[in-house]
């Protein structure tokens, strides 16, 4: 197998800049969305296409983000 | 432009290709993604989980050697293998996994530039098919602790300033402002960071495709900030695999001797009781 459509893009969820990645390894497409720094992965989904696959991972994203606190220094 | 301290310790997406056949060659793919590797991975790669597999997962620490040379030799790695280690997120689990390879005293391991992120990125093959486990005879030295930095020697080149620290977070985790990345648990009772280190997130080490920075880019980073390697050094992080990151690329890119991870990091000194942290973005060049 090959890795097709690859792509990549930066988006703000929350507040917080993300890093969002899909790619389609056969016939299913994976996304990811890691913080930019770069560093973990926040959420990652899978889809039969790529607009599925973005729509959960930044669904997923969403809910996580908003339980990261910001605090005063 | 200068080379790298230790150019061997690198090998590029085109070499990995050309050596998937070779029997002394094993690759190893180690993901913060766990998932990552079932996805899709390098035709032959073994897959190692940073979180079964490459800690004790009872006590707080790295694998025992015995634990370590059972890794090896399931995975059909002997003391001669060459290793080739790759993960997502600009490799850094895979430097996680090298340090520990380091310390058990493995001869010939090397990570593959730019990680799984440029291997995906150039659209080459990927298998799902796991290979066969292995049964190679390994014996490990060490572990070598020179490589690994604890809390009472933290503690120690704080308070003697003997050391220059460096901490790789990002600069919101390192100025207090949050706890953990975005989007993650946070994992300690106070924010901020250890006097006196400087800020250098891991990831500024990085290209855009994931391959490490030039050597000239990389001294250009890390002396700005007064990490010259005049002292030695101590990286640290949240949990010790993003500074294994940084150790790898001070002590094998450009060729610092003294350099240590701290991998009790963060979660260590932000819950202990008592000692100093610093909150801000800016701290006193040392």
């Amino acid at each position: 197998m090959k890795v097709e459509n690859h792509s990549e893009r930066s988006l703000e969820i929350g507040g917080w800049e993300v890093n969002l990645r899909t790619y389609q390894i056969g016939e299913t497409f994976y996304c990811k969305a890691e913080n930019i720094s770069p560093g973990a992965t926040i959420a990652r989904s899978t889809g039969a296409n790529r607009d599925e696959a973005e729509k959960r991972a930044i669904a997923k994203a969403t809910e996580r983000l908003a339980a990261t606190r910001r605090l005063p220094i | 432009m200068s080379d790298y301290a230790h150019p061997d310790s690198l090998v590029s997406t085109d070499w990995v290709a050309q050596h998937l056949a070779d029997a002394n060659v094993r690759i190893v793919e180690v993901d913060v993604d766990t998932n990552a590797y079932k996805e899709g991975h390098v035709p032959g790669a073994y897959g190692w989980s940073w979180n079964t597999q490459l800690c004790d997962t009872v006590r707080r620490d790295i694998l025992t050697r015995r634990h370590f040379e059972t890794l090896m030799s399931e995975t059909g790695i002997s003391n001669s293998t060459t290793v080739i280690l790759y993960g997502d997120s600009n490799n850094w689990f895979a430097a996680w996994a090298l340090w520990q390879m380091k310390m058990y005293g493995h001869a010939d391991v090397r990570i593959m530039n730019g990680g799984r992120k440029k291997w995906l990125a150039e659209g080459r093959d990927v298998t799902t098919e796991i290979p066969a486990t292995g049964s190679a005879s390994y014996s490990a030295t060490g572990p070598d602790n020179s490589m690994r930095a604890f809390l009472d020697q933290v503690m120690a080149a704080y308070e003697g300033r003997s050391h220059q620290m460096v901490d790789v977070r990002s600069p919101a985790e390192f100025a207090g402002e949050i706890l953990a990345p975005p989007g993650l648990p946070e994992t300690c009772q106070r924010g901020g960071h250890i006097p006196h280190a400087r800020n250098i997130p891991w990831g500024m080490a990085c290209n855009e495709d994931g391959t490490f920075k030039s050597a000239d880019e990389l001294k250009a980073l890390y002396t700005a900030e007064g990490i010259d390697g005049s002292k030695p050094v101590i990286a640290y992080c949240r949990i010790g695999e993003r500074s294994s990151h940084t150790w790898f690329v001070l002590k094998y890119l450009l060729g610092f001797d003294r350099v240590s991870n701290y991998d009790g990091s963060w979660t260590e000194w932000g819950n202990l009781v008592g000692v100093p942290v610093e909150r801000g973005a800016i701290a006193a060049k040392v």
